[in-house]
């Protein structure tokens, strides 16, 4: 729900004194609506329209923090709908859940793998994000306990899950510096929590039955000063959880709905007891909306899958993805092992490299800078011509890590052979097949030094 | 607190493709709304699940998904009847490996009657498809055509190179076909603009070509997304062909797919499941446990 410049000049002095930087009220009112321009350059609003103004001026998603420090996990504002309309900004933060029923060995191996927990992925890291702390015994003691040990075997930001009200409020106290989300808030013990809430000042986890319910909640809850929720729409399956995130995320954005204006959280974890649908909800709801998901497996086999879909539906489509520019040894190649070029396009990389592989062929892939072009368009721009390729070549010392002068280059560009072997005296440019998917076929037969 | 849930109507539909052996014939688009929003609109038809199947044995799969198949991969026949028995297959996807000119280029003629026996042995839907050489699947998929005459196959890939060729066998002899453009939804309409023609619009599937999760696969999911929208939101007409995501071969040659049953199982239905969820309508799948996982997720509205 953009506010147009008119209807911001309707709450300004209209005055023109400049005062502001800019020559007219109009002016100025056309700034702030894109964004380049803050209310408070203007010295002359009356206090009652400016608090107005900036009510409807503010994001229509409220930004949440949980945790602190380096750890801290910060969801919302998001602005679409649909990834290729902008793009998704802050990636679902993904919860482990710890329930005080478990084991103690079962917590004790939980908490030491998601301590430990990461992958690199092409230089990206892919982390979970929160420890979720469920109290399921009947004793207020055990829950404490083990929330005493999560924040002590792990520095991840925690999600409290109580629904003794007591127990809950009174974890949240004694983990209160580590900012947790507390959880969950509901219709009924909302006004027993207030008080302590208040006083605590830290996010809030809101759960209802429903989308109306859950806006009772949220606005009682804002009206006392309480500013960071997740919404908690309690979907118990993939499709009630498609539905509710996608309405909410709607209401926010297109309705500009305050209520319902706050990131959400699912959890897959209590909606299917199977490990690999549990995996398959929770990759439905990063993909619909989630800022949370909460998960009951700590299993890298499952957990892997889901971290890559989470970063894939996360990047950001108005930046080609590149990957980093040097020469990439698959397989472990050796003096020997054919040299192959292309561009730091991710997704040439991506099938490059995995076409290597399939062949079974050491090899190695020299990735030139084209800022994320495809071969043809980085050859026009001259980011992948003779010269350009030929400097990268040098400079990388990549003649050093072989025996032979052999360069096979991406079969489309045809003109780039004549270049190369003009830049590169002694060395055999060979044009490799035109489709990546054939280069197993083609270095198993043309291949030798 | 009054709240009324932002519901979205929409005038247009996604067309509806029938395939199949009359016995058994399946039906996938009709939709007036986005996916799996059952709320607000209506999905007729729950997406289509194949799963896949080679004419040849397979050379480079990974122990994972050959185990399930093990004791069949040498006969398409019993490899299609195991997916339906065994597996519960509702469609199969015939590929017709042996054709490959780069490889063991077995002649349009021997593998129209592989396709034959295949289909006639199967008695589900199925797609039959090629090596993605467009000449030589222009005269595979043509005699395909004639000799299961009929069968109301689903028939690709039928590109911008090949497609005069294929989709007039296919009219003549009553099948539908898979229109494939790489990645644009500009091409993706091109293709079906020229192919409408001569050739109904309500027998086309359209592929933007796929993906695997880490390799690619924010592409093709945007790609359906835009594709879908384009259909429902714009209503153009050239774009409300239901949606095919192929996504067996990629997910399989992904290196995390083959380090460990399970990863490989969820990379393949983490894939599928995202891409149902952008918009695709027919999915094609290789393992026979992400193809029940992916079903039941499905179902269970």
């Amino acid at each position: 729900m953009a506010l147009k410049g008119a209807d911001i000049l309707k709450s300004l002095p209209k005055t023109n004194c400049k005062e502001c930087g800019f020559p007219t009220c109009f002016a100025f009112a056309m700034k702030i609506a894109t964004g380049g321009a803050k209310l408070d350059q203007c010295p002359h609003i009356n206090p009652e329209s400016k608090a107005e103004l900036e009510a409807l001026l503010a994001p229509p998603m409220k930004l949440v923090t949980i945790g602190t420090g380096d750890k801290a996990m910060v969801i919302g504002e998001e602005e679409v709908l649909f990834r290729h309309e902008k793009s998704f900004f802050r990636e679902t933060a993904i919860a482990i859940l710890l329930s005080d029923d478990e084991e103690p060995g079962v917590i004790d191996e939980k908490l030491r793998k998601i301590q430990g927990f990461h992958f690199e992925r092409i230089g990206q890291k892919l982390n979970v994000n929160l420890v979720a702390v469920s109290h399921d015994s009947q004793d207020k003691g055990k829950y404490t306990s083990l929330v005493k040990k999560a924040m002590e075997f792990t520095d991840m930001p925690l999600l409290l899950v109580s629904c003794e009200t007591e127990a809950l409020l009174e974890a949240a106290a004694l983990c209160a510096r580590r900012r947790p989300l507390v959880y969950p808030i509901t219709k009924e013990n909302v006004g027993a929590a207030l008080p302590k809430l208040k006083e605590l000042k830290l996010p809030v986890g809101v759960w209802a039955k429903s989308l109306e319910e859950l806006a009772g909640v949220t606005a009682q809850l804002q009206a006392e000063g309480i500013e960071e929720m997740v919404l908690d729409p309690g979907s118990k399956n993939m499709l009630e959880a498609v539905r509710d995130q996608t309405l909410i995320r709607r209401s926010a954005l297109k309705k500009g709905f305050r209520p319902l204006g706050y990131p959400t959280m699912a959890f897959p974890c209590f909606m299917y007891s199977d490990k690999f649908k549990e995996a398959l909800a929770a990759a439905a709801c990063i993909a619909k909306y989630a800022g949370i998901v909460v998960l009951n497996q700590v299993d890298e086999r499952f957990l892997l899958p889901v971290l890559v879909q989470r970063f894939n539906i996360y990047t950001d489509p108005r930046r080609p993805m590149t990957v980093e520019e040097k020469a990439y040894e698959i397989l472990n190649p050796d003096e020997n092992s054919p040299i192959l070029i292309s561009t730091n396009y991710a997704l040439d990389y991506f099938i490059v490299s995995g076409a290597i592989e399939e062949a079974g062929i050491p090899a190695y892939l020299a990735i030139k800078n084209t800022d994320g072009l495809g071969v043809l368009a980085a050859w026009t721009s001259g980011k992948f011509n003779g010269e350009a390729i030929a400097e990268f070549i040098k400079k990388f010392g990549i003649e050093n890590k072989v025996k032979h002068r052999k360069l096979i280059i991406p079969g489309v560009a045809r003109k780039l052979k004549g270049e190369l072997e003009e830049e590169l005296p002694g060395w055999e440019i060979i044009l490799g097949p035109q489709e990546a998917s054939e280069i197993p076929k083609f270095l198993a037969e043309k291949w030798s030094v | 607190m009054s709240y009324e849930p932002p519901l979205e109507k929409y005038t247009v539909s996604i067309r509806e493709v029938a395939w199949g052996p009359a016995a058994k014939l399946k039906k996938i688009g009709g939709e007036n709304t986005l996916p799996f929003h059952y709320f607000e609109g209506a999905l007729p038809n729950p997406a289509g699940l194949a799963m896949e199947i080679l004419d040849v044995r397979p050379e480079s799969w990974s122990p994972i998904v050959l185990e399930p198949f093990e004791d069949v991969v040498s006969d398409p026949v019993r490899w299609a009847r195991k997916c339906i028995d065994v597996y519960g297959a509702e469609a199969l996807c015939l590929r017709l490996v042996s054709t490959d000119p780069m490889g063991m280029n077995k002649s349009a003629g021997e593998a129209a009657e592989m396709a034959k026996k295949v289909a006639d042995a199967a008695g589900v839907p199925l797609i039959v498809w090629g090596t993605e050489a467009e000449e030589k699947d222009a005269e595979v998929l043509v005699e395909v055509a004639k000799a299961c005459s009929g069968g109301n196959l689903l028939l690709g890939p039928v590109v911008k190179g090949n497609y005069p060729d294929v989709s007039k066998a296919a009219l003549e002899h009553g099948h539908a076909i898979v229109a494939q453009a790489s990645m644009d939804a500009n091409l993706t309409k091109e293709l079906n603009i020229a192919l409408c023609k001569s050739f109904p619009p309500d027998r086309i599937v359209v592929d933007p070509t796929s993906s695997a999760l880490g390799y690619g696969f924010e592409y093709t999911y945007s790609i359906i997304e835009r594709i879908k929208q384009f259909g429902l939101f714009d209503k153009d007409k050239m774009m409300l062909m239901p949606i095919l995501a192929d996504v067996a071969a990629d997910c399989w040659r992904a290196k995390e797919a083959k380090e460990s049953k399970e990863q490989g199982i969820l990379w393949e239905a983490i894939t599928g499941i995202s891409f149902l969820l952008a918009g695709a309508n027919l999915l094609v799948v290789r393992h026979p446990e992400s193809y029940r996982l992916i079903r039941e997720m499905i179902m269970e509205c």
